[in-house]
């Protein structure tokens, strides 16, 4: 059963194949069974999605179910999930049971989905390596002593152990795209604006974004069709209609024109991994398409620019974490001050203590022009970059991460080698345009990610470029031996 | 740029964080690092550039200024970590 895509699954739900009890019970035994090597789950819903399952197979008996019904799905753990655990893998919401849905659950639910449970992240999606959990490191199904990269390092490892048919995750600077490289998965960041962050845990709410990670483009878009759409209680939600993301799937690649940025091909990519991207880029030659070398000029600003401006971001929105009203509050404070003080002292780990200092050091007073503003200016040159581009190309492509999955530990005393190893991802974030990662091969039997990205609102572009190259090649249907 | 025991604590009074004694070395030298790959943004000619706030350029939405959300007090204050009538409970502020 794990092996099949979304719409196979629909259709032996649908035909009466197997019930949706039993797909979801067999996902929860393949849980059971892996997830305390993985640590990919926070929290497993047994017996809530066994109930939810119940009544998706009564909507498909009595032929009212759409298309998703029924099929399970794991949600990374920035979601808010009314009467469920929504820890954002922090100490501080280690209690926290939320009291509403994110828009996004909402949504999936009403598609008939069954939640199996709440995926690990690096803590409030602050790392690329899952490391800084609450919870603790998960594993690369992959390899099992590296990381899956993060933020959504659960939903990730979920994926590609097959614990789960289909998993959301959220990416303000790659949390998508990234984890989605390292563990051989299809991840699509939507622009953004796309999908509603009510009830998604804010870190830089000027970047952050949902979207899908998945086994290939059609399922993406499939669970895309769900996700996308205005909502009024997230201001910055996009009044725009969405498409059906799975029509354009099959249209021709011919003539379409693909732009290779040299700033990401430079000096600090992996030799192994250009040749794997290089290689993903002949298919697509052979496909039609036709290859351009274009210029990102201002990319070395875009980590430094992130920096800046998610870090403030995030100082802000982590203020209301202050142990009055939900989360974390320390024993016996002595004033008001103290309980503040300590509660967050005790509640965050290191890493978003980094950010929440950064933050507000770059908006305290005297620096703001220094620092956020500056960077709000750098952030408007490194997106004109892409303005100038899709003047001339439809789509960027290049490498995801720089690298294949590195050692757990690797870079625990070294946060600024870290954040660089973002450079590719991020910078569609400050552009806020749509990026992809798809399985493009391996280097030493670890697999590495093709991205492209995509002009505003072009995910439908983006997911047909992504499904001619899968059937083309095989590299998205290849499973750890170990979770077969 | 370098900062010293004195930024750090005064920036994490600003953030209201405890941050053990033990830790400062820690933060003077990773923010340090930190802003350090800041810095490279001075170098960036932005004379004549907008900031950019929003992805999109676009602006907030306005609503109609009537209540959308219910009551949903005892809800909400089931998960607070100290409450009474209704309240939520601090340490005394006023004497």
């Amino acid at each position: 059963m794990h092996n099949k895509s979304l719409s196979e699954l629909s259709a032996s739900l649908h035909n009466g194949e197997f019930t949706s009890v039993e797909l979801t019970q067999h996902y929860l035994d393949r849980i059971n069974a892996h997830n305390d090597n993985l640590n990919a789950f926070i929290t497993v819903c047994d017996d809530r999605a066994i109930e939810q399952a119940k009544m998706a197979d009564q909507q498909l008996q009595s032929k009212t179910a759409g298309i998703l019904t029924g099929i399970p799905l794991a949600h990374k753990d920035i979601f808010c999930t009314q009467g469920v655990l929504t820890s954002c893998a922090s100490k501080m919401l280690s209690n926290f049971v939320s009291p509403y849905d994110a828009t996004v659950v909402e949504k999936i639910n009403a598609a008939g989905m069954v939640t199996l449970g709440k995926t690990n992240m690096d803590e409030f999606a602050m790392g690329s390596s899952n490391e800084t959990s609450f919870y603790g490191a998960v594993k690369n199904p992959w390899d099992t002593n590296r990381v899956p990269g993060g933020s959504s390092g659960g939903s990730a490892a979920a994926m590609a152990a097959r614990l789960a048919p289909i998993a959301t995750g959220s990416d303000t600077g790659g949390s998508i795209r990234q984890p989605a490289s390292l563990c051989n998965l299809t991840g699509l960041k939507p622009t953004y604006g796309r999908i509603s962050r009510y009830g998604m845990i804010a870190f830089a709410s000027s970047l952050d974004q949902a979207g899908p990670m998945a086994n290939n483009a059609e399922d993406a878009a499939l669970l895309l069709n769900v996700m996308s759409g205005f909502d009024e209680r997230d201001s910055t939600s996009v009044e725009r209609d969405v498409p059906d993301y799975t029509a354009d799937l099959n249209n021709s690649l011919a003539g379409l024109r693909i732009g290779l940025p040299k700033e990401y091909f430079d000096e600090g990519l992996d030799p192994e991994v250009a040749a794997t991207i290089q290689a993903a880029i002949k298919v697509y030659e052979s496909l039609g398409a036709t290859i351009k070398e274009i210029t990102l000029p201002n990319t070395h600003l875009a980590v430094p620019t992130y920096y800046v401006i998610a870090p403030a971001e995030c100082s802000s929105n982590l203020s209301r974490m202050d142990g009055v009203r939900f989360g974390h509050r320390c024993e016996n404070p002595k004033d008001l001050q103290d309980l503040y003080q300590r509660s967050r002292g005790e509640g965050f780990g290191d890493e978003v203590k980094r950010r929440i200092l950064i933050g507000a050091y770059a908006l305290s007073a005297g620096y703001y022009d220094a620092y956020y503003l500056k960077a709000q200016q750098c952030r408007r040159l490194v997106s004109e970059d892409f303005k100038q581009a899709f003047a001339d190309v439809d789509v960027i492509m290049g490498p995801t991460a720089p690298t294949t999955a590195s050692n757990l530990g690797n870079n625990a005393d070294d946060p600024v080698a870290t954040y660089l190893a973002d450079i590719y991802t991020i910078s569609a974030n400050l552009a806020g345009l749509p990026g992809m990662s798809i399985p493009a091969g391996f280097v030493n039997s670890l697999p590495v990610g093709l991205q492209i990205i995509g002009n505003y609102f072009d995910e439908a572009r983006l997911l047909n470029v992504a499904h001619r190259y899968q059937q083309e090649t095989d590299w998205h249907t290849k499973i750890p031996t170990a979770f077969q | 740029m370098s900062l010293d025991k004195t930024d750090v604590e005064k920036i994490a009074h600003l953030a209201r964080l405890a941050i053990d004694d033990s830790d400062i070395p820690g933060y003077v030298r990773d923010l340090g690092n930190i802003f350090n790959l800041v810095e490279q943004l001075s170098d960036a000619d932005t004379s004549n550039i907008s900031p950019m706030a929003h992805p999109l350029d676009a602006h907030q939405r306005l609503r109609p200024d009537v209540v959308t959300e219910t009551n949903q007090r005892e809800l909400f204050q089931s998960i607070a970590p100290e409450t009474a009538d209704g309240l939520y409970l601090v340490p005394q502020v006023i004497e």
